[in-house]
């Protein structure tokens, strides 16, 4: 998803700009609640899959491809203000030495998969792992189903973005229906992704899995009843 | 597993994908180019001011090999993220003398 270059006016393109410095700024702050020594290389790692996630695209048919975006895989395992960063730091990269998405479009996508994506995928994740059971099993849906969701959310703020400030005069109902119905199929792809990586996680350092900690507490409080003598 | 080998093992994971998988990526345009492309805006996208970068389109510059050339465009972008992205995220933890609530207080 990431907006090249040319699609957006300037002033969009600046009022994205100052979304995503405020964000940005925020999540610095807050991520510094959520980083220790344990946890700082795991966020490290977390944004360097992300890169390598985005560099796969997979095909979702009619000549059309997706690729993950990681806003609700990164907000689950390392916790949303680190997820922020974590997606801000591969779209700079991206931006400056890929020439994936533009430099002048880089706001506007930190806007899309950093805040937006990072905003809905935990935010759905939060509610929908207060619904499911408290228990480690329930995480990997729940951040598969907060993924499902970031993107098509992210895609709609697009479209919104470029009927307030697109290059090009189009029929705004086409857009948004075009742009929704083909990244309820990416979701889908995404939600899988991370419900994959999520799941080995738990699987293997659930200590590590920042949104899992709550369901992780909730056992440790567990009464159990010993034997003496 | 200890974390070592968990983050190991994960680096490994990341290079591999970039390194190696991202060759079977689909070459096809992506959800918003395709989108772009029917309801007519694609053509207002502008080539990227740093389009001749050594790491363009994620191509090593002056590799002829596509996989070779993507491939290590991946594995030099998977080490610069690690990289950046990990020095940040230590300069920014929280030192073990700073408890929770003196940090959520300020």
């Amino acid at each position: 998803m990431h907006v090249p270059d040319g699609f957006l006016d300037a002033p969009t393109s600046v009022a994205t700009g100052v979304v995503a410095t405020l964000g940005v700024a925020i999540a610095l702050r807050g991520a510094h609640r959520e980083l220790d020594d344990r946890t700082a290389p795991m966020a490290g790692l977390v944004a360097t899959f992300v890169f390598a996630g985005q560099m796969m695209n997979f095909p979702v048919g009619a000549g059309t491809s997706g690729h993950l975006l990681g806003g609700a895989l990164a907000a689950v395992l390392v916790g949303p203000w680190t997820a922020v960063l974590c997606i801000s730091v591969v779209l700079l990269v991206q931006a400056l030495l890929i020439a994936d998405g533009g430099v002048t479009a880089l706001g506007t996508n930190i806007t899309l998969m950093a805040l937006v994506g990072v905003v809905v995928g935990w935010g759905v994740f939060a509610l929908v792992r207060r619904l499911l059971p408290s228990r480690p099993s329930s995480i990997a849906p729940a951040a598969a189903i907060g993924a499902l969701l970031s993107v098509p959310v992210a895609a709609t703020v697009f479209a919104a973005l470029f009927v307030i400030g697109g290059t090009a005069p189009v029929d705004p109902a086409r857009v948004f229906a075009a742009m929704v119905g083909w990244h309820v199929v990416i979701g889908i792809g995404e939600a899988v992704i991370t419900g994959l990586v999520v799941a080995s996680v738990v699987a293997t350092r659930p200590d590590l899995v920042y949104g899992a900690r709550p369901v992780i507490a909730a056992r440790e409080l567990e009464i159990r009843e010993v034997k003496v003598a | 597993m200890k974390q070592r080998t968990f983050l190991l093992l994960g680096l490994l994971v990341c290079l591999v994908v970039a390194g190696l998988g991202s060759y079977y990526a689909s070459s096809h345009p992506d959800g918003l180019e395709f989108v772009a492309e029917t309801t007519g805006f694609r053509e207002q996208a502008k080539d990227s001011a740093v389009s001749d970068s050594p790491l363009a389109d994620y191509q090593v510059k002056g590799i002829e090999n596509p996989r070779l050339s993507g491939g290590l465009a991946g594995v030099v972008g998977v080490l610069l993220i690690a990289g950046l992205s990990t020095a940040l995220f230590w300069l920014l933890r929280r030192r073990s003398h700073e408890d929770e609530s003196s940090v959520s207080r300020s």
